[in-house]
């Protein structure tokens, strides 16, 4: 894994406290064949915080996440894991940093089906070695904390998507990654299921310190985060508080 | 404060004033000729407009009105600050953009400012929504929802300006 001498983890406020930086894309083009995705898009996610990724469809939000996990490489630009590369990364280093570091919650069909709830929740923690009965006691717990109790045995198709929204956020927060990248986690749930789910969301992450980046093109799940990103035409504009 | 902004294009007489008035901010709902003057004595006791000229006419003298530096500031100020995020702003929101285009001002800035704010509130009520009892939240809910819309009027018009400028600016 390359170091870059450029990156600096820690950095100064303007109020002159320092903040942790956990993740920041530095300038980072992408392309789909001959079409632009992200042109230049910079943007850094401190330690702990919630991140919304806002734009309009097609503007490049859910490429530009993509890039932060490691699912996509930049054509041009870096992504920096604290002080770690990830866009000089191989293949096989970011997907063993992806099991280990990062959790993901995406809209639709990340559920194994062939597979019970709860070895679906287990299933990070069994790909990290952990033995399986251990493994699932830790995913037991789970079904309690996101109010999922008695569906442990139940196969994907066998739950309401509100239901099985919760249980891939369990599968994302069980290993307790130091980052959990979300794509419109409520986007296939009613407003009232999507305000529970995000309500559950926010308290385990924050429970246990996990940094969030979050796609949504709904302003009220944006609320939920502590800054916004908008995403147009490729770049990045980041909404800072505005000086009171 | 729309006045002081169509008064910042060019100098106008009243009655130019309420025909422009009408055309961009009074759709359906015509100002009186007896409220285009009392507000135009208004800014003139205040310092923020001055008459320039005072022609006789066919009924009463035509008077030229022109904006001051007082009242050039002061639009100034208004087009640079977020109304405050409130349900049922369209309105202010609507005038804000077409002055801001009409007097060749970012309304890109403006809008982006104006998120940043609803954002701002948005997320303000829901730590209430989070903290709060079902009277919080159900009234912090129709804060929210009437919010959104908002946002999504400033996503469509942000989207629209380049069209929105042609049409306001001839």
């Amino acid at each position: 894994m390359d170091r870059d001498d450029r990156s600096t983890a820690r950095r100064p406020e303007k109020g002159g406290a320092a903040v942790t930086v956990a993740l920041e894309a530095r300038d980072v083009e992408y392309s789909f064949g001959s079409t632009p995705a992200l042109r230049g898009a910079s943007v850094a996610v401190e330690a702990g915080e919630i991140l919304a990724i806002m734009g309009p469809s097609g503007s490049g939000k859910s490429t530009l996440l993509h890039c932060l996990a490691g699912i996509l490489v930049p054509s041009a630009g870096q992504i920096h894991l604290g002080e770690t590369r990830l866009d000089t990364m191989t293949e096989t280093q970011r997907s063993v940093l992806r099991r280990q570091r990062f959790g993901f919650v995406f809209q639709f069909g990340q559920l194994v089906p062939e597979l019970t709830a709860a070895e679906n929740v287990a299933l990070p923690l069994l790909l990290n070695g952990v033995r399986r009965a251990p493994a699932m006691r830790e995913a037991d717990g789970w079904f309690e904390r996101l109010d999922l109790g008695g569906l442990q045995s139940r196969r994907s198709g066998e739950l309401s998507g509100g239901q099985a929204q919760r249980v891939a956020l369990a599968r994302a927060l069980v290993a307790k990654p130091e980052m959990l990248f979300a794509d419109e986690p409520t986007g296939a749930l009613d407003s009232l299921t999507g305000e529970h789910v995000m309500d559950l969301l926010v308290d385990a992450a924050r429970g246990q310190g996990t940094t969030v980046i979050l796609v949504t093109h709904e302003a009220r799940v944006a609320a939920y985060a502590d800054r916004e990103a908008i995403v147009r035409d490729g770049r990045v504009t980041v909404l800072d508080r505005i000086p009171s | 404060m729309t006045f002081l902004g169509l008064l910042e294009r060019h100098p106008s007489h009243g009655y130019d004033l309420k025909r422009d008035y009408d055309v961009f901010f009074g759709r359906g709902k015509p100002l009186p000729f007896g409220q285009v003057y009392s507000t135009l004595s208004r800014l003139a006791r205040d310092g923020k407009v001055v008459i320039s000229e005072v022609e006789p006419g066919a009924g009463p003298d035509r008077k030229r009105y022109v904006i001051t530096d007082l009242g050039a500031t002061e639009v100034e100020q208004w087009l640079t600050q977020p109304v405050e995020p409130e349900p049922n702003l369209q309105s202010v929101l609507f005038s804000k953009v077409v002055l801001s285009l009409m007097l060749d001002r970012s309304a890109e800035d403006y809008l982006d400012l104006q998120r940043r704010a609803h954002l701002e509130r948005m997320r303000e009520l829901t730590a209430v929504k989070r903290a709060g009892g079902l009277v919080d939240l159900l009234l912090a809910d129709h804060s929210l929802y009437h919010l959104e819309a908002d946002l999504r009027w400033i996503e469509m018009t942000a989207a629209r300006l380049d069209a929105l400028k042609k049409a306001v600016r001839p």
